[in-house]
């Protein structure tokens, strides 16, 4: 699509003239910019009041793994609704063990439940936010599931009732795998891409290890 | 309501001293997550004021599956019945925008046909999802027969849909790089008898409504969202048209080949709950506008990408006869279809609104991360905004005309 090429180019040189620590991501379908984490919010409105991308279609993080660093990347979506066209704006969370961005709630009134919900499944804070609390988990769940050291099994926790679990003297079990689920990792060689079943291999006849 | 108070405390008192005569102590009140009308497991925690809502905060999170979890830990293939799962009323329509996304991260293009088929069983599911959406609205707020006319309709889709992919309900009909099978023969024919029967009883059921007294009393000037209030909120389909807003990306980025076909994008004219169920209404005969003519110029040619190798399984009777299409099958079942590594981005219009998938690939056949963008999240986000100040019942009128679907605002 010619047009959106152009809209390529056109976006990127024009929040680089103004911001020049930006660079470009590569992408091969929207135009991509990376941005310092500080500078986020400054180039979000300068998309949206003179680019005209004023509709915030997605946010969302990124984790990379305990290993790497930066751990965590956020992700915006905007969309022109003019031009037709989205730009991919995204930024590295600066410290890896408690990872915080700010919020773009007073841009995107959209925001607030997207970064409730980064929060609640990826532990990403974002200072500012004006009820920054879990919204698909329950208050009080002590994980964040889309991490990727937790388990796709689940992790046993207690009930989200006090009372219904003192009652009932039951608590959330994790999910029987049953050997579970086997999948392929990428890979050159054969021998490594051979789908096998992750370290989550606890089922109904075989306990839960303790570190899971 | 004028009620005798004895007052217990001072704070209570200096409520009593402000100029409204009848303020007094607000009640807290739970609706949900089982509530008829909040179609699905929506609860919405409401501070009432009398019968007027002073605060509402949604409560979500009822349906969470941890759907992204589990799209990062299977192959590609293997996401597609996990699709029907986000918006249940439009599985059909779930799957195509799901397999489009992983087809533009293998750099695939479709055959006309493919785009075609996607095009016309997307908007059967725009108007069995509309139809849904119709009745529950006219239960909501009182009127029962409608619903009755709509499911009977429905119905007829739905055995449309048993006999296109086998299943009435979660159909898991795209493939990445095609479709699970062509069309069978007749289907077309019938699908263009079901149109042709279809408009003047969509016009009735219409006219049950909207010059109705009690459906005007309920929805007229109930529930307005501003155009500013729909962008900021990223409100999408008919919800975001209903305030005034022609966006749709069937006619701004037009995909699968929605650039052929004509047809309107009806905007409301307030954004209060009637236009949005005037604006439901007539994208029904739009999308039956739109059935109409890809039945009539149907592309014949590949139903599947033929250069999907090692993306779409071959056919069965090769698979079973040459060593060729044998390895690739297992390549597919095993590994999952190699993809490159990268991200993409990708949204359809689905009836709802703007189901969006963001994957972000490190090559292999297992994707990454993969977020899903429900419609019905971003407006459901809305509510704590939009209820306030009107009364139980018109939330009630409001939820309705949202027309919602909890499956993908919790995912």
């Amino acid at each position: 699509m010619p047009a959106a090429m152009t809209a390529n180019a056109d976006v990127f040189a024009a929040v680089q003239g103004k911001f020049p620590a930006v660079t470009r991501r590569p992408s091969s379908d929207h135009p991509a910019i990376n941005v310092p984490a500080a500078a986020a919010l400054a180039v979000m409105q300068f998309l949206r009041d003179e680019q005209g991308y004023d509709y915030l279609t997605d946010l969302t993080a990124i984790d990379w793994t305990a290993e790497k660093s930066p751990r965590f990347t956020v992700v915006w979506h905007l969309y022109s609704r003019t031009r037709f066209v989205w730009v991919r704006v995204a930024a590295d969370c600066a410290d890896d063990a408690n990872p915080s961005m700010p919020t773009s709630t007073g841009l995107f009134a959209a925001a607030n439940w997207h970064e409730r919900e980064c929060y609640d499944l990826m532990g990403v804070k974002f200072p500012g936010h004006p009820d920054l609390r879990r919204i698909l988990m329950w208050e009080g769940y002590p994980h964040h599931p889309l991490r990727k050291e937790f388990p796709l099994a689940g992790i046993p926790t207690d009930l989200p009732d006090a009372e219904i679990a003192a009652e009932t003297g039951i608590g959330l079990i994790a999910a029987p795998m049953a050997g579970g689920p086997f999948v392929a990792t990428p890979g050159h060689l054969m021998s490594e891409t051979e789908p096998r079943a992750k370290d989550e291999a606890w089922s109904e006849q075989r306990a839960k290890p303790d570190n899971a | 309501m004028a009620t005798e108070h004895t007052f217990t405390d001072a704070s209570a008192k200096t409520t009593a001293n402000s100029p409204k005569e009848f303020d007094s102590e607000t009640m807290s009140l739970s609706m949900g997550p089982s509530h008829p009308s909040t179609h699905g497991v929506l609860r919405i925690q409401f501070e009432l004021d009398g019968e007027n809502v002073t605060k509402a905060e949604p409560v979500i999170g009822y349906l969470h599956r941890g759907d992204e979890k589990i799209a990062e830990n299977m192959t590609y293939n293997q996401f597609v019945p996990y699709t029907d799962r986000l918006d249940y009323i439009a599985p059909l329509a779930n799957n195509a925008a799901y397999a489009h996304a992983v087809e533009q991260l293998a750099g695939l293009k479709m055959p006309p046909r493919v785009g075609a088929i996607r095009v016309l069983t997307s908007e059967m599911a725009r108007v069995s999802s509309h139809l849904l959406g119709l009745g529950a609205f006219g239960i909501d707020v009182g009127a029962w027969t409608v619903f009755m006319y709509t499911f009977t309709e429905r119905e007829k889709l739905y055995s449309l849909f048993e006999k296109l992919t086998g299943a009435r309900f979660t159909t898991s009909y795209s493939r990445i790089g095609g479709v699970s099978r062509d069309l069978p023969p007749g289907w077309l024919e019938e699908v263009d008898a079901f149109c042709d029967q279809f408009l003047p009883i969509l016009d009735e059921v219409l006219a049950l409504l909207s010059r109705n007294k009690i459906f005007l009393d309920r929805t007229v000037d109930v529930g307005i969202i501003s155009k500013e209030d729909a962008i900021a909120y990223s409100l999408s389909g008919p919800n975001l048209r209903g305030s005034g807003l022609a966006m749709d990306l069937r006619k701004d980025r037009p995909y699968w080949g929605y650039e052929q076909y004509d047809f309107d994008v009806p905007v409301g004219a307030k954004g209060d709950c009637y236009d949005r169920y005037l604006v439901r209404g007539e994208e029904k005969k739009q999308s039956i506008r739109i059935i109409k003519q890809v039945v009539k110029k149907f592309p014949a040619g590949d139903w599947y990408a033929p250069d999907a190798r090692r993306i779409f399984a071959p056919p069965k009777d090769k698979i079973l006869s040459s060593m060729e299409e044998l390895i690739d099958n297992f390549m597919i079942v095993t590994e999952g279809p190699q993809m490159p590594a990268g991200e993409v981005y990708f949204e359809a219009e689905n009836p709802k609104g703007l189901l969006g998938f963001y994957i972000v690939s490190k090559g292999g056949g297992v994707p990454w991360r993969m977020k899903i963008r429900g419609p019905s999240f971003s407006n459901l986000s809305i509510l704590p905004k939009l209820c306030v100040g009107n009364l139980v019942s018109d939330v009630v009128s409001i939820l309705g005309s949202l027309d919602f679907v909890m499956g993908e605002c919790d995912r």
